[in-house]
Parts: C-alpha cells; sequence; structure tokens
C-alpha cells in the first residue's frame, strides 16, 4: 500500500518535475496578493496577512486539483490503473501527495518572498505555518478528487467549485479581520472551518492558541479523506 | 480460464431499471482465442467490465484466470490483463515512464521492470519511441502501447475491449498481427468487437450477444454453416426458368440467387442439370456466409446496419 502510493505519486509528479513552469505560475497568484495588496496593509500587516494568504493557497491550490483527474477519466487511464492491483486509496492518495507537496514548495517560496517586504518568522514558525497548510491541503484535495470523480464534467465541476470555494474565502477572514465586519458576519464566519484555520495559522507566527483550528482541520481531513477514499471505492470511472 | 454463470447487470435509470446483461454463461478455455461479438449497446462492454472487476454484477458468479470474480478480485487482478476501449495511457506521460510505471504498479522490480519494457516496446514495435511524450503517437501506436501496457506482468489471460475501433485498415492489420501472435505465444484473448472481419479474422470461437443475452456461439465456420446454405448467384437471360426450380430464388433483372447447401460441391452438378435444361450461363458466383448472415439469422437483425446505424 505505501508502495502503491510511493508509484502513484512518482506518476503524478514526474510530469511536473519535467516542466516545472507549472510550479512557477501557481506562484503567480499569490506574488500578486504579496505585491499588491499586501502593502495596503501597512508595514504592521505582514504578519497578519502573509499566514491568511497561505491558507488562501492551500485552498485554491488543492481545490483545483480535481482538473487533473478529469482527462484521466474520459481516456481510459482511471480505468486501466483501476485494473492494476493498485491500492484504491492510493489511487487517491498518491495524487494528493503531489498536491500538497507543491503547495508546501509554493507555501515556503512565497514565504520567503514575504520576508523581503518584512514578514518575520522563525524556522520552527515556518514548519509548522506550513505543516498545517499541508493538513488543510490533504483535506480539500481529497475532496477535489472525489467531487471530480462524482461530476466527471469539466463544467460541472468548475460551478461546483466556484460556488463552494468564494464563500468559504470570503468568510474566513484571509483578505480582511471578520471582526470588522456587522455580528452577523462574524458570526457566519465562526461557522466556517476555514475561518478557525486561519486564526490558527496567524496564531503561529504570532500569538494565541492553535487548538481551535487544529481541531477544525483535523475534522476536515477526517471528512475529506473519507469522502475521498469511499468515493474511489465505488465509482465505476 | 473464464468461466461465469449466470452473470447479470442491472442499471437503475431515471426511466426505470435497464437489464444491459440478463445472465450469461461463459466459458473460455486456456489458450483461447474468442470473440464476443455483439452491436453497439448489446451488453458487450458491460459483460467485459464485469469479468475484470471494473464493475459489480448485479447476480451470478465467475472464476477467473483461477480466482473467485466476487471473493478475490484482486486475485483476479493480478491474473488479468486488460485493454479498454479508450487509450490508456497519460497523454502528458512519456511513453517509457507509462510502460514502466504499469510494470511497478504489477509489482515488478525496478529490474524486472526496465527489461520487460524493452522487450515489449520491441515486441509492439514501439523501439526508440520511450522519450516520446504520448500524445505525440498516432492512433496506432497508442493502440499498441495499450497492449503493451496490459502485458508487462505476462497474464494468462487478455482482455481486449474493441481493439481496432478507430484505426486506419493498415494499422489495423497490424494490430490484427499482434494479436495472433499473442495466442500463437499462449495467451488466452477474449475480445469484442462489433466488426464481423475482426471476429472472422481474429477468432477460434465466437459468441454472439444480442440485448444482454447470448444468442449464438460457436466458430465463424460453425456459424456460418448454422445459416441455411451458401448464396449461389447465376447471370443468365433465362433467371425466370431458373428461379422456378428454387423455391426462396429472387430474380434481379438477369441475376437469380437463391441458396444451397454446400454450394462449392453442388454447383457441378447443378450446373449439368441447368445445361441439360437448355438454360444459357453468363456468370456464376457462390459467396459463403458471412457473419453478417448469421447475425441476421439469430436477431433478425442485420450487424452492418447497426454499424451503419451508429
Amino acid at each position: 500500500m505505501l508502495r502503491d502510493t510511493w508509484l502513484v505519486f512518482c506518476r503524478v509528479m514526474l510530469p511536473v518535475l519535467r516542466n516545472p513552469v507549472a510550479i512557477v505560475f501557481g506562484l503567480a497568484q499569490p506574488l500578486l496578493y504579496l505585491g499588491l495588496f499586501g502593502p495596503l496593509l501597512g508595514d504592521t500587516g505582514w504578519q497578519w496577512f502573509v499566514p491568511g494568504l497561505l491558507v488562501q493557497m492551500a485552498l485554491f491550490g488543492t481545490a483545483y486539483a480535481g482538473f487533473s483527474l478529469l482527462p484521466e477519466v474520459r481516456t481510459g487511464v482511471m480505468e486501466r490503473l483501476r485494473v492494476t492491483p493498485v491500492s484504491r486509496v492510493a489511487l487517491l492518495v498518491g495524487r494528493v501527495g503531489k498536491d500538497v507537496v507543491l503547495l508546501v514548495v509554493q507555501g515556503l517560496l512565497i514565504m520567503l518572498a514575504a520576508m523581503l517586504f518584512g514578514f518575520r518568522a522563525s524556522p520552527g514558525e515556518i514548519l509548522l505555518g506550513l505543516g498545517l497548510v499541508a493538513l488543510l491541503g490533504v483535506a480539500i484535495g481529497s475532496a477535489s478528487y472525489a467531487i471530480a470523480l462524482k461530476v466527471k464534467l469539466e463544467y460541472v465541476f468548475a460551478s461546483v467549485l466556484s460556488s463552494t470555494i468564494v464563500p468559504l474565502m470570503l468568510l474566513s477572514g484571509v483578505l480582511l479581520p471578520m471582526s470588522n465586519g456587522p455580528k452577523w458576519l462574524y458570526w457566519l464566519s465562526r461557522v466556517n472551518p476555514l475561518a478557525h484555520v486561519v486564526d490558527a495559522e496567524r496564531s503561529i507566527f504570532n500569538t494565541g492558541s492553535v487548538l481551535l483550528g487544529l481541531a477544525a482541520v483535523s475534522v476536515l481531513v477526517l471528512a475529506g479523506v473519507f469522502y475521498g477514499v469511499r468515493t474511489f471505492h465505488r465509482e465505476s470511472a | 480460464m473464464i468461466k461465469a454463470r449466470g452473470l447479470a447487470r442491472r442499471f437503475t435509470t431515471k426511466s426505470g431499471p435497464v437489464d444491459a446483461v440478463r445472465g450469461v454463461d461463459i466459458d473460455v478455455a486456456e489458450g483461447e482465442l474468442v470473440g464476443f461479438l455483439g452491436p453497439n449497446g448489446a451488453g458487450k462492454s458491460t459483460t467485459l467490465r464485469m469479468l475484470t472487476t471494473l464493475l459489480q454484477p448485479t447476480a451470478g458468479e465467475a472464476i477467473i484466470a483461477g480466482h473467485d470474480l466476487l471473493t478475490d478480485p484482486a486475485g483476479v487482478r493480478r491474473n488479468i490483463g486488460y485493454v479498454g476501449q479508450k487509450n490508456g495511457a497519460g497523454l502528458d506521460q512519456r511513453v517509457g515512464d507509462e510502460l514502466d510505471f504499469q510494470a511497478r504498479f504489477y509489482g515488478l522490480s525496478k529490474h524486472d521492470a526496465r527489461r520487460k519494457v524493452a522487450d515489449l516496446l520491441e515486441r509492439f514495435e514501439l523501439q526508440g519511441m520511450e522519450k516520446r511524450a504520448v500524445i505525440t503517437l498516432s492512433g496506432g501506436q497508442q493502440r499498441r502501447l495499450d497492449i503493451a501496457m496490459g502485458m508487462l506482468h505476462d497474464p494468462r489471460l487478455l482482455f481486449l475491449d474493441e481493439p481496432s475501433t478507430a484505426l486506419d485498415p493498415q494499422s489495423r492489420r497490424n494490430l490484427w498481427d499482434h494479436i495472433r501472435q499473442l495466442k500463437a505465444d499462449g495467451t488466452t484473448v477474449f475480445l469484442t468487437t462489433h466488426y464481423l472481419d475482426e471476429a472472422d479474422f481474429l477468432s477460434d470461437r465466437l459468441l454472439v450477444i444480442d440485448h444482454g443475452s447470448i444468442v449464438g456461439e460457436g466458430s465463424p465456420d460453425e456459424l456460418k454453416n448454422s445459416v441455411s446454405g451458401d448464396l449461389v448467384v447465376l447471370g443468365t437471360p433465362q433467371a425466370a426458368i431458373v428461379a422456378t426450380k428454387f423455391p426462396d430464388a429472387v430474380v434481379d433483372g438477369d441475376k437469380v440467387s437463391f441458396r444451397i447447401p454446400n454450394g462449392d460441391r453442388a454447383l457441378p452438378g447443378l450446373l449439368r442439370d441447368l445445361g441439360d435444361l437448355g438454360v444459357e450461363l453468363h456468370s456464376v458466383q457462390v459467396h459463403r456466409p458471412t457473419l453478417d448472415d448469421v447475425f441476421l439469422t439469430m436477431t433478425g437483425r442485420s450487424l452492418r446496419e447497426e454499424a451503419d446505424a451508429a
């Protein structure tokens, strides 16, 4: 099973490594936020903004992962893989692994770039911060592949994504503090597990408790992986 | 190699249940090349997907390559090769990488995989293409790559789903040669097709499926012999006179056609008799029944019409 997962991981990672330009393109959006939005928050804003940006990267980076599965479902690739003795779980986890590794690399690069602007972080904080983001990536990536496998059509998948990701992001307080808004909006954001993950990520690089965020991300990982594994077991691709 | 009993699949759709396959029995002996023939939508692919663990049967049971389909699907997967209807190699992958990973998925060591991949590249005329991206291959090359991917673990049983669909005639012929070679090397092959010439050329034995049930079985020749006789077409100015001698004769201008058993042997005597009657003959043709005639006899529909309609 570990061997299977490793093989599936290598199979999807290899084209990325052969053409690493894609990683750079993945950095374009967070870099734009860093350069064109970050300065609006003033010199003291970086400690607050960069952790949120990392969570946003995890959200956008892995939610779209399912798109890479659709051509493989439409051609016979998934079917071919499903007839091999490879574990069904490995077919999912190997792919999610690729997305999470890419996410961690990109997150690290963004943090290093942010340091040029004035963001401060110790190696330990960086490690913890990336760890939390990676867990979120596992949860969202698994769910993304499962949903892609279910809906099978690009345009349906795209509308599922845009109708879930944007509200999740807006209600997470990534861009502006939710406590600035009216009470009802604040309480709405408290229902969004992502908001707690953002809070925890900020606590890592400042002060405060990460417990609630860690609990939220654990629930998300369990739910996402459970849903993903179940779908990969059931769905005839 | 395959022993299936009462294998059935019912799909639940919005307009009610659909019985795609209604309980088929399939027996395939070791070393056989069996063709599974039927029009589009007859249940061929559904049956194949059940036999290869891709789809759970709603009823029935099967032993595939020595393993129980229902209780040991992993055992079945280890021992069969499957080449689906659509191309199985990732378009963003390199030919060599896909073969290598496929071998490793079947548990081969790095070293064994490399040796096996080199062997199959040569066998399927893909040498020198290891570094090519799959997307740059021609249709025939992709198809050969698919079959190579199905053979990396030397399965004793290989399933092919519509192997030659969308190939040009030359690639098709080339593919057939490769499939026959597999059989010559001792692999049991089970293939689906809706092409009569393919079924005729490749198969030792045919199963004919229509509307989810098997309606006929036998070697291509046996099935053709089951159609009552060969078609004889005579060109003669006295077509009407000839027609009176054969109850089912059809006259079309100066041509008359009718069916007689064993036409090739019956013809000399027949021509002598007609000569004694003073019938003048311009041309003589004898047609062995085609599998299309077989299909027509068994199902009342022509496979060719189905193919044209599709």
